[in-house]
């Protein structure tokens, strides 16, 4: 009966979709404030159905209900009970409710927290926000219906594939969705200020915290993914460059680009059909993002659900969106004249710059995902474009950004003097480039890579003091002067600076452990103790065990540095005998300079098969991208986007 | 043809990408077989390099670059042999040619354009700038600043 009740409530959010796209939308053309009212409602009720709907499917996988197809399909009963749940959206049609209800869930959040918004573009974005839904959920509903039923219901499930049975797809795919549908919420109202011909810097100030919000969780989300393959795929890659990667790295880099732009519209009134242009293009690249892994035309390692009907269908709703969206604009965004004059030398020709690097960083990594596909259909040839295409034409533009930031966060508004705003950064510069020749004087093998990159980390986390400093006049008045000050200083100045350090923490990991890692393989027979980059690993011994669904070798080795015992090592060789399917679980010693990372192969004539990488700094990738979004979160919470804040005067920009 | 790869895919046991006896007694050419390994791909994996994947015919591809490291050919001359086996879908890093003109080039010509375009914006006057003072605007302005 669930699997029913779902599909019923599905059917119901459809149809109040269908009322949430027309009712509000005449409403707003015509002035009927009751109409345009409708929304609210309409938008919680899509949400409460869809919530229904997903605890029905969630409801079915828990009780193992093999009645189910993709309950069938993708779960077993001997699963734990968290992979039960996370097994939800482990598949196509699940991930797919999944996608929908975080849609609703935004759009009920306008309809809560929106009294702020005038009632004509609340109406116009909860009806947009009710297209995209009533899109996908026809997709849903007409190409993969996850509340199938089976005639014949099987004894017991397929089990899901043993490489998603962690708690990485836990949270993966919540937080990335919360990242890629969220754009969803800049989009609706980029459309909306295009029906209504009109962005100030109200309307700035009312799209920038849902674009920071899920700017925030695709980085979070995109982090643990990186992290999840890191410690899952036993070989301890963090990136890959994978088409299904790129496909949440592009919304990510345009969300970036986005932030930074509304700030100009907020502060300064300028950049405004440009701003309207990039929540347009943020959210098609997840619509994009949401083709290239759901259609299968791209070979990727996220091999899920490859259905050429299902991909004509998504491509489909990306015509409509992305065309429908860009003729709007073509109309309209004539209109959105700016009135303010900035010079070549200040903060708007920094946050120019910024945005010119980041869209042409996507557009590279854009071209190399879709060039093989572009390049078959075009001329048939068969080419690949993989991980070191990327790292040659990826890397000078994010080597540009590192070295432009810092000097165009500090550039004042309107007109800059170089040479005064460089003052304060001359001490930073030389310290970072000293750093940088030190390491590269120390360091045995000549890559140059790990000295930039650290000048460059250095560089971006001091500027981002610097700025702070400056904000409170550091070492110019006394301490407890500087002390209010800081106290005071506005959540948003504090978000800028925490984020920009974030993104040098994560530069001097990708540095350090691509420049220095070390990586030994051997055949190691038990009771042998080997060396790798300077620490001691003896091998124990190798037991059988058996886990709930899974039989397990598990080795078990102790790492020494300079003769002292400084960990236990547990790798574990599964096999999943209902998927057939062997895993390897990699044994990581993590610490803030490196990380040990071990993992057992196959049993050889004489011993067993070894991996041991030393991955120095490794984790500063994953501590920069937190510190990322937690520098997003301070942002978030600054009290002029806080419920009520935009009464007062929209163009007050703080005394710089 | 997607069958037959499945096919492939199950018959190949999962190894261990490089495999303890694999590797080069030579330091430097185990080093240079490393850098070849990367950029070639395994050829029925999704998007995966041979260094880094269990297939089987990884495996083979690992041990011929080794061989032909052993007999003494260059990083070039190895890849040009693969690629005359595999074709150009061998490579991860697609040559640098006028085919493939799109992805290598598509960045700096888009920074070089966007660049000119943005100074263009930027230095642009703007109506309000270009409303200049009438004779009658400027009479009324110096006799109210008394000159």
């Amino acid at each position: 009966m669930t699997a029913e009740l779902g599909h019923f409530a599905t059917l119901l959010a459809f149809l109040v979709s269908i009322i949430q796209v027309t009712v509000p939308l005449i409403g707003a053309q015509r002035n009927n404030s009751g109409w345009m009212a409708a929304s609210v409602p309409m938008a919680i009720m899509q949400f409460a159905l869809i919530a229904f709907a997903f605890a029905m499917l969630t409801v079915a996988f828990v009780t193992s209900d093999f009645s189910v197809l993709l309950v069938a399909n993708n779960s077993h009963s001997l699963k734990p009970m968290l992979y039960k749940v996370s097994g939800v959206w482990g598949n196509h049609e699940g991930s797919m409710l999944l996608w929908i209800l975080i849609l609703s869930f935004y759009g009920a959040l306008v309809a809560w927290f929106g009294q702020n918004l005038p009632d004509r573009l609340k109406a116009r974005v909860l009806s947009v926000q009710a297209m995209i839904a009533v899109a996908f959920l026809a997709f849903m509903i007409f190409t993969s219906n996850p509340f199938e039923r089976l005639e014949f219901p099987p004894v017991d499930g397929n089990d899901l594939n043993p490489l998603l049975q962690d708690p990485g797809l836990a949270f993966h795919p919540p937080f990335l969705y919360l990242g890629y549908v969220g754009l969803s919420m800049s989009f609706s109202f980029a459309i909306a200020a295009l029906i209504e011909g009109r962005v100030d810097a109200a309307w700035a100030r009312w799209v920038r915290p849902w674009t920071l919000l899920a700017w925030i969780n695709l980085t979070i989300g995109i982090a643990l993914g990186s992290w999840w393959a890191y410690y899952e795929l036993g070989w301890g890659g963090w990136w890959f460059w994978d088409p299904v990667e790129n496909a949440s790295f592009m919304p990510w880099l345009i969300a970036g680009a986005l932030l930074h732009s509304a700030i100009v519209v907020e502060k300064r009134d300028t950049l405004k059909s440009w701003t309207i242009l990039l929540a347009i293009m943020a959210f098609s690249f997840s619509l994009i993002g949401t083709f290239i892994v759901r259609s299968g035309v791209i070979t990727s390692v996220h091999a899920f659900a490859n259905d050429p009907e299902r991909g004509v269908f998504i491509l489909g709703i990306l015509s409509v969106a992305i065309g429908g969206a860009l003729t709007l604009y073509a109309l309209r965004a004539r209109e959105m004249r700016s009135s303010s004059v900035f010079n070549i030398v200040s903060r708007e020709s920094g946050l120019v710059l910024n945005n010119l690097l980041l869209v042409v960083a996507t557009a590279v990594v854009f071209c190399g995902t879709i060039w093989p596909l572009v390049a078959e259909i075009t001329t048939g040839r068969k080419l690949s474009i993989g991980a070191p295409f990327f790292d040659l034409v990826f890397t000078p533009f994010l080597v540009a950004i590192a070295m432009a930031l810092p000097i165009g966060a500090l550039l004042p508004w309107k007109r800059a003097n170089i040479r005064r705003s460089m003052r304060p950064l001359w001490g930073v510069l030389a310290l970072s480039i000293a750093l940088g020749a030190l390491v590269w004087s120390m360091q045995t093998g000549g890559r140059i890579l790990a000295p930039i990159g650290i000048t460059l980390a250095v560089w971006l986390v001091l500027g981002a003091l610097a700025d702070l400093g400056l904000r409170v006049k550091f070492g110019k008045t006394g301490a407890s002067e500087t002390l209010r000050r800081l106290r005071n200083l506005p959540r948003s100045d504090w978000g800028k600076s925490i984020a920009h350090a974030g993104l040098g923490m994560t530069i001097f990991g990708v540095a350090c452990v691509t420049a220095w890692e070390v990586e030994d393989i051997r055949i190691a027979t038990i009771g042998e103790r080997f060396t790798v980059g300077g620490y001691e690993f003896q091998f124990n011994a190798v037991t059988k065990q058996n886990g709930k669904n899974y039989t397990v070798d598990v080795g078990d080795f102790t790492a020494f540095k300079q003769g002292e015992k400084i960990a236990e090592l547990r790798p574990e060789k599964r096999f999943y005998p209902v998927q057939r399917m062997p895993t390897t679980e990699a044994a990581i010693d993590q610490g803030i300079t490196r990380d040990l990372y071990l993992v057992l192969g196959d049993k050889q004539e004489n011993g067993w098969a070894v991996r041991t990488y030393i991955k120095p700094f490794v984790n500063w990738i994953w501590i920069g991208s937190i510190v990322m979004a937690l520098g997003g979160l301070f942002s978030l919470t600054d009290r002029r986007y806080r419920v009520g804040a935009s009464v007062r005067t929209p163009n007050a920009v703080p005394a710089e | 043809m997607p069958r037959i790869l499945l096919i492939f895919i199950l018959l190949t046991t999962p190894v261990f990408a490089v495999e303890p006896d694999e590797i080069l007694a030579d330091a430097g050419l185990e080093v240079r077989a490393r850098e070849i390994s990367k950029e070639l791909r395994c050829l029925v994996c999704r998007n995966e390099n041979i260094d880094s994947s269990n297939a089987g015919i990884a495996k083979d591809l690992r041990v011929l670059v080794r061989e032909r490291l052993v007999a003494g050919d260059s990083n070039e001359q190895i890849v040009d042999y693969v690629v005359d086996r595999y074709g150009e879908f061998v490579l991860l890093k697609p040559r640098m040619s006028l085919k493939n003109l799109i992805p290598w080039f598509a960045g700096p010509i888009l920074f070089l354009l966007g660049l000119f375009f943005s100074i263009k914006f930027i230095t642009k006057p703007r109506q309000k700038e270009a409303v200049a003072l009438t004779k009658d605007e400027e009479q009324r302005l110096s006799d109210l600043l008394g000159d």
